[in-house]
């Protein structure tokens, strides 16, 4: 049994509360994903949880232990660190058994975790080099070599891929998953990049200023995201947020107003319960690019928008095409297939699929 | 500027001439001292030392005379000897208790600063100080040993000062005092320059602080033991001031080191060409060290 | 290191070990000041209770008769000035010898890193050797030398020594600070047209001002406590502050008068502990740039 358990944890640095009040319940064999940007202290959470930090209060239980007091080695947790912190004067092999041989593990014993090991990240022929003679890749690798080694239950990833070139980042990306496919354990992975949060979690907490703002599944947190800070952190390029005010004229709509003109985005049925009763107040938009694209791109059947707007900047990725745009006095971005023909300065007829947007409250921030 | 245009084109040629070669010109002169000073007076003194030189330099080539006549003479044999006693000692002394220090200081502790100023704080003295202050306290008669007496150990003796077996021992001493601060201070921020990451991967694999250390951190820090050994050799080959204040050479020649033996040859006894062939010893000795060391240093900044 | 923040087992017996580590501190920070506070202490005392008491207890009666007499009564060899003529010796020494052999090191620094010459790291590397060979190899034709150009036993000829042997250490400390400096600085310079000594003095000294210090203070610490030099070249009225120190000291005519000696030693010592006290830290840089690979 390794679920991990977080309750009301506190960290504090001097006066500077870092962590501040944190509940988190994690199952056994989940692959879960703190994320966040710099300085919302998932670091210092994951330090938390491998006692390499000290709690200012709360509790953390491993299993059914409680590990407050409990130091680093005996809470059957193991570590790869961004930097990987391979020991840099013992060879490949040495790298691998320190940990074994500190706990007096039999040669034998040790012999046979190595092979394992060696053998599932394909890392034997490196066994009698030295860190420095490796790659970034292989170093990675000998670090969760290191890591498996200790059997553990929890597995703590703090920014393995953020020293990596893109290529090999999502290479290792998918190694790693098909690593906690394969062994199934408890996986808890800190980053600031949101795809690789995406891609790799099975539940995801985003975290922002010492607090965990949702925890969740990635559709979950996509899909319906609690509030504007998640909305804006998840997703690449972000949600364009759009300042309007709530409109009755029949049916609910939200009137953006900007130098370029008026537009009433109509709301179907199920926002429009939402805004009841909010008639003439401001509200937040959240038009993802996604749903911003050409006429006749949506399914039949969706709520769906048309609009006018100058395209200011056509930028090709490949596979699509953003178009950036004005929409209540800041840019947008629009997704369209790169076949389209577009025309930059000249307005272009976008189609929004409304049923896909997301509708906030000025104030709070949080998604109504 | 129309009149600067009608200028000589002469003058012009000069200045941009004097211009590109003017870092050469500021260098050649003191790197010419340089050739002059250490080269030249390098070779005159070795030139010297196969000479018939006594009393004042002459220069008719004798082959190997002076060396002969040094190694001949005793009181070589007595400054060679305690040439390795002291640098073994001196050496050690200064590392072990260096060492110490740096990793007791690498604790963090609040007053870190004000402990490591005071370990330090010898360096900045002249040895004759040290040695003035040290001759005080190993005083036979009033210093240390009337001191332990007085605490009710009557037959307490501490006359190493003037124990012609002994006496080297004390400059090991005050040396030690003198220099051990230093290889702390460099220790210290060796050990500081330790990625944090790699601790940490450390107590998770299990190692308690002075697993870490042994296994993990010193070895990391090679480099410095190896430089910290290279300078303190070099101090201990050129102690010089340190003898003269403690000790005076003595008693008689008992704590003479080849520093301390150049010098009387040279000044007090005028046996130029001995003295030339021991400062050619002394010369050689420090080669031996530092080219070595230098050479494997350049090697491996260019890899 | 750092395990500040691990988690660990609380217990006695980590207490226990940091109040040793403070113990171990402790001990030693009393070894390193026992000598300066005999030294102090024993300046303080009079003979009488010198003789009496124990090399280690404090002054019953503080007198400051034996600084006065360190100052302008002790006799070194037959001249009884005290040690006053000799300080200002030193300082008259070091002071020209430090600036020159800064300001040639830096120029030499700045030259042999910033303009490429055909050989500039061949010529750094001969310069460097001087900071390594034992002097003693040198006292004789340099010797010979002062007296042929009749600076023998005088103060500008151990500034002219001082300034030559410790060229090596200020050209290494300004060569590895310019060779930090990136070339870029000096190219957009040379585009602005400027020259020389001009980008020198106007670009290069300024950002160079740390490395200065820890140069001066190097290079002072070095030559006030040099004693070598100053024996083998200096006679009775050039001496400086750490020769005459040594005469006093080794006097055997008369009654040893151990007050005054360490009266003398502190006096000779004070310089060069006061500009550590002011500027440790330089002192610290000095000490490992030294040591650093060249």
């Amino acid at each position: 049994m390794a679920e991990v358990k977080l309750d009301k944890v506190w960290k504090k640095f001097g006066q500077n509360e870092v962590i501040k009040g944190i509940d988190l319940k994690i199952e056994s064999g989940e692959f879960v994903v703190l994320v966040g940007p710099s300085g919302c202290g998932k670091s210092t959470l994951l330090n938390l949880i491998a006692g390499l930090e000290s709690l200012s209060g709360g509790d953390i239980r491993i299993g059914d232990q409680l590990v407050n007091d409990v130091p680093p080695k005996d809470r059957d947790i193991a570590m790869v660190f961004q930097s990987y912190a391979l020991y840099p004067t013992k060879s490949v092999h040495k790298n691998i058994t320190f940990g074994m041989e500190t706990r007096n593990i039999p040669r034998d014993e040790q012999a046979r975790a190595v092979a394992e090991v060696t053998q599932l990240l394909h890392i034997e022929q490196l066994l009698e080099r030295k860190p420095g003679q490796l790659s970034g890749g292989q170093r990675q690798r000998v670090a969760m070599g290191r890591a498996l080694v200790r059997k553990p239950d929890v597995f703590l990833f703090d920014e393995p891929l953020s020293n990596l070139d893109a290529k090999l980042r999502i290479e290792m990306r998918t190694e790693i998953k098909k690593l906690h496919q394969r062994l199934g354990k408890t996986t808890i992975y800190v980053t600031h990049d949101q795809v690789e949060a995406m891609t790799l979690a099975s539940r995801i907490a985003v975290m922002d200023n010492g607090h965990i703002r949702q925890f969740g599944t990635p559709e979950d947190i996509y899909e319906n995201p609690v509030d504007l800070f998640v909305a804006g952190f998840m997703g690449s390029p972000s949600m364009n947020i759009v300042h309007g005010r709530v409109l009755r004229n029949g049916g609910y709509a939200v009137e953006v107003v900007d130098e370029e003109g008026r537009i009433e985005f109509s709301l179907p049925e199920e926002l429009a319960k939402k805004v009841a009763g909010r008639e003439g107040q401001d509200v937040v938009l959240g038009l993802r690019p996604e749903i911003i694209t050409h006429a006749g791109a949506h399914a039949p059947g969706s709520s769906v928008f048309s609009f006018r707007r100058a395209v200011d900047v056509i930028e090709p990725t490949g596979p699509d095409t953003m178009l950036v745009f004005t929409l209540g006095g800041s840019e947008a971005i629009g997704r369209i297939r790169p076949d389209v023909a577009v025309v930059a300065g000249k307005p272009y007829g976008f189609q929004v699929n409304m049923d896909k947007a997301k509708l906030f409250d000025p104030v709070t921030g949080l998604r109504l | 500027m129309p009149q600067l245009a009608k200028k000589p084109t002469r003058a012009v040629a000069l200045g941009r001439l004097l211009e590109r070669w003017l870092p050469q010109i500021v260098v050649s002169p003191l790197f010419a001292a340089s050739l002059v000073f250490v080269y030249g007076f390098i070779a005159w003194t070795v030139y010297i030392s196969f000479t018939r030189s006594g009393v004042l330099p002459n220069y008719t080539l004798a082959g190997l005379l002076q060396y002969e006549r040094l190694w001949a003479t005793p009181r070589w044999y007595v400054a060679l000897r305690n040439l390795f006693v002291f640098t073994g000692l001196f050496v050690a002394g200064c590392m072990a208790i260096g060492i110490l220090l740096a990793i007791l200081l690498d604790q963090r502790i609040r007053i870190e600063g004000v402990i490591r100023n005071i370990y330090l704080y010898p360096m900045a003295l002249s040895f004759i100080v040290t040695g003035t202050a040290w001759k005080w306290i190993l005083n036979p008669t009033l210093g240390i040993e009337k001191f332990v007496q007085g605490l009710g150990f009557p037959d307490f003796s501490f006359d190493w000062l003037i124990d012609p077996n002994m006496a080297i021992y004390t400059v090991v001493i005050a040396g030690v005092w003198q220099s051990s601060g230093y290889v702390m201070a460099l220790f210290l921020a060796g050990l500081r320059s330790v990625d944090d990451e790699i601790i940490r991967a450390a107590a998770i694999d299990g190692a308690g602080p002075v697993r870490t250390y042994a296994s993990i951190v010193l070895p990391m820090i090679r480099p410095v033991f190896l430089s910290s050994i290279i300078v303190l050799s070099h101090i201990a080959i050129k102690s010089y001031d340190l003898v003269v204040a403690l000790t005076g050479g003595g008693p008689g020649y008992a704590t003479d080191l080849p520093a301390t033996f150049m010098y009387a040859f040279a000044f007090q006894r005028s046996e130029l060409g001995v003295a030339a062939a021991s400062a050619v010893m002394m010369l050689v000795t420090v080669m031996a060290i530092i080219i070595p060391y230098l050479y494997s240093e350049l090697r491996g900044a260019r890899k | 290191m750092s395990r500040e923040g691990i988690v660990e087992r609380r217990g006695a017996g980590h207490f226990l070990l940091r109040m040793l580590l403070f113990a171990v501190l402790g001990l030693f920070c009393l070894l390193y000041l026992m000598p300066l506070v005999v030294m102090i202490s024993t300046s303080l005392k009079s003979l009488e209770e010198i003789r009496t008491g124990s090399f280690i207890s404090l002054p019953k009666e503080v007198t400051f008769d034996a600084w006065g007499k360190a100052w302008d009564t002790a006799c070194v060899g037959v001249r009884c000035t005290g040690l006053e003529p000799y300080m200002w010796n030193s300082v008259l020494m070091v002071v020209p010898a430090v600036f020159i052999s800064t300001l040639l090191g830096a120029i030499n620094g700045y030259a042999l890193t910033k303009w490429r010459f055909r050989g500039a790291n061949t010529i750094f590397a001969l310069m460097l050797f001087g900071a390594f060979i034992p002097f003693q190899i040198v006292l004789l034709p340099m010797a010979r030398t002062l007296g042929y150009f009749g600076l023998a036993g005088t103060t500008s000829g151990l500034i002219l020594v001082h300034t030559v042997y410790g060229l090596a250490f200020t050209t290494l400390f300004f060569r590895n600070f310019f060779v930090s400096v990136s070339d870029g600085i000096v190219q957009a310079a040379k585009i602005d047209g400027a020259g020389f000594f001009p980008i020198f003095f106007k670009l290069m000294l300024p950002m160079a001002v740390p490395t200065i210090v820890v140069t001066v203070i190097w290079q002072f610490t070095q030559i006030w406590n040099d004693f070598l030099f100053g024996i083998a070249f200096t006679v009775g009225d050039s001496n400086p502050v750490t020769v005459a120190l040594n005469n006093i000291v080794a006097t055997s005519t008369g009654v040893k008068e151990y007050n005054v000696d360490m009266a003398a030693a502190i006096i000779a010592g004070l310089p060069t502990l006061f500009v550590y006290v002011l500027a440790g830290n330089y002192f610290v840089r000095g000490l490992s740039a030294g040591a650093v690979k060249g």
